[in-house]
């Protein structure tokens, strides 16, 4: 390296430095802790998954969030203390990267200085997250990262600044080992489960201590996988009552429609993670047959009561993007509802006010049922189990 | 009895797809000494042009399969010409690192393009399970078996009975010597690209067609398992490649089916590492001696 690009280099660095600092110190400049915002605009960021292997979440979820700004734009904004203001929304990629969402959040926190940041859609980018929205005192909901630990210190206090809109892992798996015991009456059970993601381990983690029944095979995949026939054929060897596979549509479609062509006729139960429209286009209609999964948004239950928030979504998401509302949309939806509804009822949009905002949320009627948050910042909300019978929803259950 | 039969044939199935994978990479090694990266993607423009092709033209599988060959074997040359051929006289090093590159390339921007989500792939021919004596093999297993058993033998024959693969040969033992007695180098790697990735794109519409899901970045995993089956077999021998692709396929599915899955990518790699360490030539390479 010359003389010349070593004294650039230097100059450079220190140039960096003096821009972090500069980001410093404007998060703790303006009057107290958090952010404020400008007289006619309430500035929400997205921090979500554009691009990378979780895009799919991402994407859909973005359309949920955009669905929703747009709508509450034509009523007129959000009621700030009487004061209407609109909803601006600033979307980033995190390329489904750990260090991209961190400095993501950083950005839409410290420079851009947004009430509240929606997203990421997973648990291992929401983490990345919380350290830097933390700092700046500006809260994140995100509206599906399930993992237990996500709203959760180290020590085991809650994090003040992170917020979710879905149900936690444990709490599926529970509630899908229950079904199994009672409503199945399956005696052996095989687990199947993703282990390269929280999700797939947390469920299937929650699922055996809960099942009273026998777990006769418990294995692994990982996310990208293709080729499942070796580890169904030999489920198939064991004489199960039923499978447990807690994972993504993208794998589980191809496990379903492999398990159907070598003709095991078992009941497949699922997560939430597989309650995808794109599913069934993988495994099939005629092979999805005798499919259960535990989902927050049955539109099923929906299509009951036409009358219903989730019916009115259902209906606007189709005008909109002509597809059926994804899960993730309609969860992404509700957490830009949530941000709304926190700076309603604190009549204030002050990043600090919205997340004690956040915390107070009680008896929320969104898309995906009546929310109250705990005190984990873990909403409580109804659980669905939906059967698909040749690739359409046939009957769905209410889980106490 | 019937569960092992079972599994042999899983095996040979997924075998099949490496081996056809695994014979481009060791081609292209064996005259160019370059570990082609990009590879596994090339696999993935066979699939995604087969998933267009059936769906706005409705073209049948053969069609479909050749069109998917004929993509491949261009985007092949193409990726030759502009990225590697610039490089010919330069450190090995900077050629792989230009591989690694377009293999990012074409996964991201495929993904920009189409955008990442799975999409199922058009079954062109309705699947059909055969029961013999309690062992499933289903239609589509055989045709992928097949297709890939006359791919594999015709491959051999191009490259031991026609001008062009004694071309082939001569170039892999001393480029500057064949260029001496006339053989048009550029020509033959480009040549030999074609073929390997026409290969590599035939693998991309069975897979389609087996799994019945595509996406950008499924050229990756598989990419880097035939790599393994092509060191294993022997990088730059074609019956070796083969040989360690139905290996790598049976390995995997041999540890899955005795209930160890969470390890079956980890046996692959141990495999990578305990080859390069014992035995660096492979099961069919040749075992030269490098004179100094």
């Amino acid at each position: 390296m010359s003389k010349f690009s070593k004294r650039m280099l230097r100059v450079l660095t220190l140039g960096m430095a003096g821009l972090a600092l500069a980001g410093c110190s404007v998060a703790k400049s303006g009057g107290g802790k958090g952010t404020h915002q400008d007289k006619d605009t309430v500035k929400v960021g997205i921090n979500i998954e554009l691009s990378g292997t979780a895009a799919g979440y991402g994407s859909a979820e973005k359309q949920g969030i955009v669905l929703a700004a747009s709508e509450i734009n034509k009523a007129g904004g959000i009621n700030v203390n009487g004061h209407k203001k609109k909803l601006k929304l600033l979307i980033r990629d995190n390329k489904s990267s750990i260090a991209t969402s961190a400095s993501v959040a950083a950005q839409l926190a410290t420079k851009d200085r947004v009430a509240a940041v929606v997203g990421p859609a997973t648990t291992n980018c929401g983490t990345a997250e919380i350290p830097n929205v933390t700092k700046a005192s500006v809260p994140c909901v995100s509206p599906s990262a399930t993992d237990p630990n996500y709203t959760r210190q180290k020590n085991g206090k809650v994090q003040p600044y992170a917020f979710r809109a879905c149900f936690q892992d444990t709490f599926q798996g529970k509630s899908a080992a229950k079904f199994v015991d009672k409503k199945l009456k399956a005696k052996r059970v095989a687990v199947y489960a993703d282990n390269s993601s929280d999700y797939g381990t947390g469920l299937a983690k929650a699922f055996k201590e809960t099942y009273k029944g026998k777990i006769v095979d418990s294995q692994t995949y990982s996310a990208g996988d293709k080729d499942f026939n070796a580890v169904l054929t030999s489920f198939k060897s064991k004489k199960i009552d039923a499978i447990y596979v807690p994972g993504y549509y993208t794998e589980l479609g191809l496990i379903i429609k492999q398990a159907r062509q070598m003709g095991i006729k078992a009941p497949i139960v699922g997560g939430d993670g597989m309650c995808d429209p794109k599913l069934v286009q993988i495994v099939g209609a005629k092979n999805a047959t005798n499919i259960y999964y535990t989902t927050p948004f049955s539109t099923n239950v929906a299509a009951k009561n036409p009358d219903s928030k989730a019916a009115k979504f259902i209906k606007a998401y189709r005008a909109r993007y002509h597809s059926e509302a994804p899960t993730f949309s309609a969860l992404a939806y509700d957490a830009v509802y949530l941000v709304k509804a926190a700076i309603e009822q604190q009549k204030s949009d002050d990043s600090v006010k919205v997340a004690a905002g956040l915390a107070k949320i009680k008896d929320f009627d969104g898309v995906t049922g009546r929310i109250t948050m705990d005190k984990f910042h873990n909403p409580e909300m109804p659980i669905a189990i939906e059967k698909l019978t040749n690739g359409k929803v046939s009957d769905s259950f209410r889980v106490e | 009895m019937q569960t092992v039969l079972q599994q042999i044939i899983n095996a040979l199935s997924l075998g099949s797809i490496y081996a056809l994978l695994a014979l481009g990479y060791s081609m292209v090694y064996g005259i160019i000494n370059l570990i082609n990266f990009a590879h596994g993607d090339i696999y993935m423009l066979g699939a995604f042009f087969a998933y267009y092709v059936i769906n706005v033209w409705h073209f049948n599988f053969i069609t479909a399969l050749l069109s998917a060959m004929i993509i491949g074997a261009v985007s092949g040359v193409v990726i030759e010409y502009f990225a590697y051929r610039p490089l010919r006289k330069s450190p090995r090093i900077a050629v792989l690192i230009t591989a690694i590159g377009v293999s990012f390339l074409l996964e991201n921007g495929m993904s920009y393009f189409v955008g990442s989500n799975a999409r199922s792939f058009p079954q062109v021919i309705e699947q059909v399970n055969y029961n013999i004596g309690g062992v499933q093999i289903s239609n589509v297993q055989i045709l992928i078996l097949v297709t890939a058993l006359i791919l594999m033998v015709s491959l051999q024959l191009i490259i031991q009975k026609t001008k062009m693969g004694r071309a082939m040969r001569a170039v892999s033992v001393d480029p500057a010597a064949a260029e001496l007695v006339g053989v048009n180098v550029n020509h033959t790697i480009s040549f030999t690209f074609a073929l390997g990735s026409a290969l590599a794109g035939a693998a991309g519409i069975l897979i389609g067609m087996y799994y019945n899901q595509i996406d950008p970045l499924m050229g990756m995993t598989p990419g880097i398992k035939a790599f393994v089956a092509a060191v294993l077999g022997g990088i730059g021998s074609v019956p070796g490649a083969s040989l360690g692709g139905f290996l790598i396929g049976i390995l995997e599915t041999f540890f899955q089916s005795i209930g160890l899955s969470a390890y079956k990518d980890a046996v692959v790699y141990l495999v990578l590492i305990v080859i390069l360490l014992f035995l660096p030539a492979g099961i069919f390479g040749k075992n030269t001696k490098e004179k100094v």
